[in-house]
């Protein structure tokens, strides 16, 4: 992603006016109850990804059926933005395809987190999304499967 | 608890040099406690460099007419300023952009002649500028890299340095003062050990410099490594102290202008010291501000700006205890630097420095560039760290303890 997806305008850690708050209630809540919280052995995207500046670390798991989702979840550390937008994309991949997967975009994130994100919050809201997109792509490696 | 005396420093005037400091944040005040990071800068130093470009802006050492003779004058001055501070001779400072590439440029010269199964030595506590080229080196050159460990007060465990400084050891790389936990290490002490070995002694002092007293002789290392802007000086420029008869040993690392006396198609000569070390042409103006950071940390007085640090640091670890944060810093204050790092238990870093920013308050989150301290040794995944410098106030910190209050009420954590 390139810096300039932003308005120019924008504080690089704007944390929304009062109408648009980013520690909301049901942020909050998903950092503090992880949903989807766990491990699947058996499971046939697994991946990790680091973000390095803040030490966010995203371990996503998600478990395909006849070519759907029938289970996500996910460990891993850090801060409340990222750990609650992993949790409910984690609620949001269930019954999806890998072609719904990978239509997924921000926009879907900040749609589910119900906030805009300045610069510097998008690397954490948007972790988990990279962590699945980098993980569906070495899954269609593994199959063969070219883009 | 000491009681700070009036005599120490007079901060409200120091702090007008800081125009920064006036500047609203989110509509706060700003509150700057990220020193560790980078110094703010105060006047007279924006002053020298903007001087250089407005009144002498003109390169150094090859052009004779006036603004050129004067640039070349006040750039080399700026060196003098320099060994001056440290108690070196003006040949053996050599300008590079910061203490990372100083650290680099050892890494590359000193590494030239080791051979297969050579040790290095840093330490546990060790920034990724004083680790990673290290590491990568020794990779390619199959050296071996050995840490010193650190004890449960967060100093350097010397006798563990003892044990593993033995006669393989060919460099010994540590840490004056540790960016993360603060600790002031015992440098003298290490660098014999060192030198008893037959090795090679450097000190990356990024953190050392801008808070203590240095004299390079007195700590007898044969290399010393730093930034400018953490010590009132802008970015870009750094220092990279060598002793003469070793400096004059080593070959030059980057090879062009400036650094050479002769040239032919075949062969070159290398230009004197400290110049066979600075190719290209240099942060002119960075260099003339790191001079003016000098000046103005002497006119304060380095015994004094410890002496004050001290307290504040005192004060700044007496006011987190009391909101049950946890510390990861020394216990005795005399090996203490003002950086403290924290956590506060149900809350990452991040989210504790996005909600102090609303405060105004700036410190800094995350790994702080030291990696495999935080993650491997203090076994965390993030901290959060406030870093003093002689500018801050008790007044700010108390600014600090608030905001760490409201934030862990927007966590709901009691």
């Amino acid at each position: 992603m390139k810096n300039t997806d932003f308005d120019d305008n924008m504080d690089p850690n704007w944390l929304g006016d009062e109408e648009e708050e980013i520690y909301r209630e049901n942020i909050i809540d998903h950092f503090k109850n992880p949903r989807n919280y766990g491990e699947i052995v058996e499971a046939e995207i697994k991946h990790s990804e680091l973000n390095s500046i803040c030490g966010d670390i995203i371990r996503l798991f998600v478990k395909l059926e006849r070519g759907k989702v029938i289970d996500a979840k996910f460990k891993g550390n850090g801060c409340a933005i990222s750990m609650a937008a992993t949790s409910m994309l984690t609620e949001k991949l269930k019954g999806k395809t890998l072609e719904d997967i990978k239509k997924l975009t921000k926009e879907d994130v900040f749609e589910m987190l119900g906030i805009k994100l300045g610069i510097v919050r998008m690397k954490c809201g948007l972790l988990c999304l990279n962590t699945l997109m980098n993980g569906v792509k070495i899954l269609e490696d593994k199959n063969g499967i070219k883009n | 608890m000491k009681i700070k005396p009036d005599s120490m420093l007079d901060v409200g005037k120091i702090r007008k040099d800081f125009s920064i400091l006036n500047k609203m944040i989110n509509g706060k005040q700003l509150i700057y406690l990220d020193n560790g990071a980078t110094s703010l800068t105060p006047e007279p130093v924006i002053g020298a460099m903007n001087e250089y470009y407005g009144e002498y802006n003109a390169n150094v050492h090859r052009s004779i007419h006036s603004i050129g003779e004067r640039a070349t004058r006040e750039y080399e001055k700026a060196h003098e300023k320099v060994a001056r501070f440290i108690n070196a001779d003006f040949e053996e400072i050599i300008f590079t952009k910061g203490t990372t590439e100083s650290l680099n440029t050892l890494a590359y010269c000193l590494t030239k002649r080791l051979k297969e199964g050579d040790v290095i030595i840093l330490s546990e506590m060790e920034h990724h500028s004083n680790l990673v080229p290290w590491q990568q080196l020794a990779k390619e050159k199959k050296l071996i890299v050995k840490y010193i460990k650190i004890n449960e007060d967060f100093e350097l465990d010397l006798e563990h340095a003892k044990k593993i400084i033995d006669k393989k050891t060919k460099i010994v790389s540590v840490t004056h003062v540790s960016n993360v936990l603060g600790t002031i290490n015992d440098v003298k002490k290490i660098g014999e050990l060192a030198h008893d070995a037959g090795a090679i002694f450097i000190v990356d002092s990024a953190q050392g410099i801008p808070h203590l007293a240095i004299d390079v002789k007195k700590i007898d290392c044969d290399f010393f490594c730093f930034s400018g802007h953490k010590m009132l000086g802008p970015t870009g420029i750094g220092v990279l102290y060598g002793k003469k008869e070793l400096l004059e040993k080593l070959d030059p690392f980057l090879f062009g202008g400036e650094m050479i006396k002769e040239v032919g198609f075949e062969d070159s000569k290398w230009n004197n010291l400290p110049w066979k070390f600075e190719a290209g042409t240099p942060n002119i103006a960075g260099g003339i501000g790191l001079g003016a950071a000098i000046d103005y940390l002497n006119k304060i007085g380095t015994e004094k700006i410890r002496e004050y640090e001290e307290y504040l640091t005192e004060y700044g670890i007496k006011r987190l205890n009391e909101i049950g944060v946890k510390i990861y810093c020394p216990k005795n204050p005399k090996i203490r630097s003002g950086v403290i790092s924290f956590k506060i238990n149900g809350m990452h870093a991040h989210d504790v420095v996005a909600l102090l920013d609303r405060e105004g308050v700036a410190i800094r989150g995350g790994h702080m560039c030291a990696m495999p301290l935080v993650t491997k040794v203090l076994n965390e995944n993030s901290l959060c760290r406030a870093s003093l410098y002689f500018y801050n106030t008790p007044e700010e910190i108390d600014k600090l303890v608030g905001g760490i209050k409201k934030a862990k009420e927007v966590f709901q954590i009691i």
